[in-house]
Parts: C-alpha cells; sequence; structure tokens
C-alpha cells in the first residue's frame, strides 16, 4: 500500500546476482513479480539482453524498469546507426550511469547489474544505486535477497581486497561450470528465507561464443 | 530550364503556374548518380552506383538502413540525404518506442513527403536536393516507394533514378510485370542488371555496385561484395539486355557535376 498519498513507486522485490569470470559472465535473477504480501506472477523476466555482449538485471520497481529498458534499447540504435557497431560492456556502464542520474530528482526506482565482456573478452560485472553510481566488480547482487548472497560470495570468491593498490583486477578464477553452480546455490538459499524471492531463477551466461540462457527452478513459497 | 524572373526564390509562383526553385532540386538528383529499386510480393531490392569524387577518394554511401524493416537508396545531395535519413531513424525509433511494433512504411513515407513539403513553402528555407527511394517490408507486404523534393511520393513496382536513369527504366518497363513472382535472387539479379544499364558501356565491377535487400525473413542488409562479385561473373550478355539507346533528354552528359552532388 501507498504510504503516502503521492508515492507512485512499489517495490516489486526480487534478486540479482552477477558473476565475472576471465572469460564469461553470468547474470542471473529469479523471475517472480511480488507487491506486499502478495504475487503478481511467478514467471516474469528481469532479465534484459542490450548488445550482443551486454547484459542487464534490475530488481525494485519493474514499471521504472521496463521504461529504462526500453530506454537504453533505443539509445542503443542510434549508436549503432552513428557508430556502426554494438556498444561494448563499459561503454553501456557509463551510459546507464548517465541515464539514471539523468533523472536524479525523480529517480527509476531500480537497482541494476550490468554484466558482459569488455573488449578483451574478459568479464565484467558493474553494479549501481539507483540515481547511477556504478563501479566495475568482480561480483555482485542487488535487490531483496541481496543481503544473504553478497556474504556468501565475499567468502566463496576470492576477490583481492579494494584496499589494495593498484587496483587488482576482482575476476574470479572460478570456471564457468563452476560459477553457475555457486549461483544456483546462493539463490536457493537466498530462497529459503527471502520471501520475494522463489519459483525460477533465469541465469544468463555470455562468452566468446555467445549467449546462453538457463531457467532453474526453486521453491514457490 | 533557362533562368527567369520566377526563380529567385521558392515561394514565388510563376504564371505558368510552376514553383521553379523545387523543379530546380529535381535537377539535383537527376544529376546523382543512379540508384534503382525492385519490388517482389515478398522482397525489395535496392541498388545503387557509388561514384567517388575521385580516385583518391572512398565511395559515397548511398544506402542507408533505417530499421530492420525499412531501408533507403538516394541520389543528389547526400549531405541532404544524410540528415534525412537520421531523421527517418528517429521516427522508427520512436514509434517502435510507444507501439512496440514496427512503423508502416506507408506512415514513414507521409512523414517524409511532409518534411519536404514545408521547405517548398517557407521563404527562409530551401528544397532538399535528394531522391530517396524507400523500401520496407510491413504486414501490408512489400514496398517500394519514390520521395522527391517536391514533396510527393509514389508507390512503384520498380523505379529508377538519377543520372542515365532512363536507360535502367526502359529495362525495368519490359520486365516489372513479373516481378511480383520473382524468386530473392531473380531480383537481385535484375538490380545489377538495372544499374549495369545505366552504366551504358563503362565496366560494371562490385565495387561500384551496393546492393541491398530486405524481406519477410530478412532484415534489411547490404549484400557482401562477393557475392555481388559473383552474380556479375555469372551474367552473360544477352540479346535483350543492351538497352534502347533512349535520347538522354535529361541531362548533359560532359557537364561538369557539382562536387557535393554524388
Amino acid at each position: 500500500m501507498a504510504l503516502r498519498g503521492d508515492w507512485v513507486y512499489e517495490n516489486n522485490g526480487g534478486t540479482c546476482v552477477a558473476i565475472a569470470g576471465s572469460d564469461y559472465c553470468v547474470i542471473a535473477a529469479d523471475t517472480r513479480l511480488s507487491v506486499g504480501y502478495s504475487i503478481y506472477t511467478r514467471d516474469y523476466s528481469k532479465i534484459c539482453k542490450l548488445a550482443d555482449k551486454c547484459v542487464l538485471a534490475t530488481s525494485g520497481f519493474q514499471g521504472d524498469m521496463k521504461a529504462l529498458q526500453k530506454n537504453l534499447a533505443a539509445r542503443h540504435l542510434i549508436y549503432q546507426h552513428q557508430h556502426n557497431k554494438q556498444m561494448g560492456c563499459p561503454v553501456m556502464a557509463q551510459h546507464l550511469s548517465n541515464t539514471l542520474y539523468y533523472k536524479r530528482f525523480f529517480p527509476y526506482y531500480t537497482f541494476n547489474i550490468l554484466g558482459g565482456l569488455d573488449s578483451d573478452g574478459k568479464g565484467c560485472v558493474f553494479t549501481y544505486d539507483a540515481v547511477g553510481s556504478y563501479e566495475r566488480v568482480g561480483y555482485s547482487a542487488q535487490g531483496t535477497g541481496a543481503g544473504l548472497i553478497i556474504p556468501v560470495l565475499d567468502n566463496q570468491l576470492k576477490s583481492p581486497s579494494p584496499l589494495l593498490l593498484p587496483a587488482k583486477d576482482a575476476v574470479t578464477p572460478l570456471s564457468e561450470v563452476e560459477a553457475v553452480d555457486l549461483l544456483k546455490d546462493v539463490f536457493a538459499s537466498a530462497t529459503e528465507r527471502d520471501i520475494y524471492t522463489g519459483d525460477k531463477v533465469e541465469i544468463v551466461v555470455i562468452n566468446a561464443s555467445g549467449i546462453r540462457q538457463e531457467l532453474m527452478e526453486l521453491r514457490k513459497d | 530550364m533557362f533562368r527567369n524572373q520566377y526563380d529567385t526564390d521558392v515561394t514565388t509562383w510563376s504564371p505558368a503556374g510552376r514553383l521553379f526553385q523545387v523543379e530546380y532540386a529535381m535537377e539535383a538528383v537527376k544529376q546523382g548518380a543512379a540508384a534503382v529499386g525492385l519490388r517482389s510480393t515478398s522482397h525489395v531490392v535496392l541498388a545503387t552506383v557509388n561514384k567517388a569524387a575521385s580516385d583518391l577518394s572512398s565511395h559515397q554511401r548511398k544506402v542507408f538502413k533505417i530499421d530492420d524493416h525499412i531501408g533507403v537508396a538516394i541520389a543528389g545531395l547526400t549531405a541532404d540525404g544524410r540528415v534525412l535519413s537520421r531523421y527517418l531513424r528517429n521516427e522508427c525509433i520512436n514509434h517502435a518506442f510507444v507501439y512496440e511494433s514496427p512503423l508502416p512504411v506507408s506512415r514513414l513515407v507521409v512523414r517524409l513527403a511532409d518534411k519536404a513539403q514545408v521547405c517548398t513553402q517557407r521563404s527562409w528555407k530551401r528544397p532538399f536536393g535528394v531522391g530517396l527511394l524507400v523500401a520496407g517490408l510491413d504486414e501490408t507486404g512489400a514496398h517500394l516507394y519514390y520521395n522527391c523534393p517536391s514533396g510527393s511520393y509514389f508507390e512503384y513496382q520498380a523505379f529508377a533514378i538519377g543520372s542515365r536513369s532512363q536507360a535502367a527504366k526502359t529495362f525495368l518497363e519490359r520486365r516489372f510485370e513479373s516481378f511480383n513472382t520473382y524468386s530473392r535472387d531473380e531480383l537481385i539479379k535484375d538490380a545489377i542488371f538495372a544499374i549495369k544499364e545505366t552504366l551504358q558501356g563503362d565496366k560494371l565491377t562490385s565495387s561500384i555496385c551496393t546492393v541491398a535487400i530486405v524481406g519477410q525473413d530478412e532484415a534489411f542488409h547490404m549484400i557482401d561484395q562477393k557475392v555481388i562479385e559473383e552474380i556479375i561473373n555469372s551474367m552473360e550478355i544477352k540479346e535483350d539486355a543492351p538497352a534502347d539507346q533512349a535520347p538522354l533528354q535529361e541531362e548533359d552528359k560532359g557537364s561538369e557535376e557539382a562536387p557535393m552532388d554524388i
């Protein structure tokens, strides 16, 4: 229910996670759409393919998610017309940040993770807040289940300390199969305790041979 | 066409009811390098002659992808063509954003024509100096339109614009009735043949020719140069092909073409 008469946002719940590897990137999001203690649908994709090597996963308010995805897709078309090529992941990352900050005083209620391959073919994950502050990281989780997942990823993915200078590449040495298995495990765990996470998890893997998609069942309660 | 006292600006009618500035703009189209378009029930093909300003420079781009289902070929002032292509692309993107469906071709050409018409009725503007062959597919089928600087547009089964286009038109007139039954490859072949007609003696090579196609299961794209090379090599000089050398009534072949006209 709205907290005030003019409250225009709604949190539709859900969790997104992404892990960057040396030559792949895996992005996953659950497919449950909720409001309050109810479920809108069990079968809603929060993942959007923006470019050949660039995928966006969004949790938060899905109305804004849809609008943001459409906006980015249209701008990507214009970019392709002007530059005769697809947007690379770091390019899209900056662009997403600009798009979010553009609405600094009426934000997109979205918590985004952008995943893909950079120009060297290495996996990259960019994590955002609602107004466009972003950072390239080795792994990230956003959404209602993020608090349950991030500590596990911190423990499992040997990410060097960000306090070390020069900043070392935080990309995990895990193989693609191991990373997907880890994702499945963390989602199953988050589903146990987070009411907004469950039903199914959509896992997208980007590597040199293209984009692959998997669905895994989760607890429905 | 001779200079006269009614051709100074576009907002002056002549006593015979003509707008000379608009007609001069159409002349610019006739001076540009040739472009042809052909349509069947499922595909539309565009082919252009790519002229280079000199041996040192690259070939001018005359075919633009507007959206997955629409492309254009231009003849005349390429700068005007580029600007209009950007406008058309924007229209398609905006329509798809709002309606989640591709902009029907007929709607696009009307918007383009209206934009051209504005420039024929403002004293501080000039008409666009470019003709566009708009090829596209939508729910109602395959379409080929010609938009001219005057703001009018027509739908065609096949058409040719630019310099020496009359030769191509004659070639197309003889064969257009069967285009609807043509396969995709036959359509491409005839497009290249039509371009060959406009060269009239100059050698046809894949480097001076650009061919693009759009079809029901095929997004608009340029055809690879190698494929064009193969088709040209396999073309035999047929008896009926040498064009009835139609009197070149429009332009003087020996005249200098203005640098911006490609």
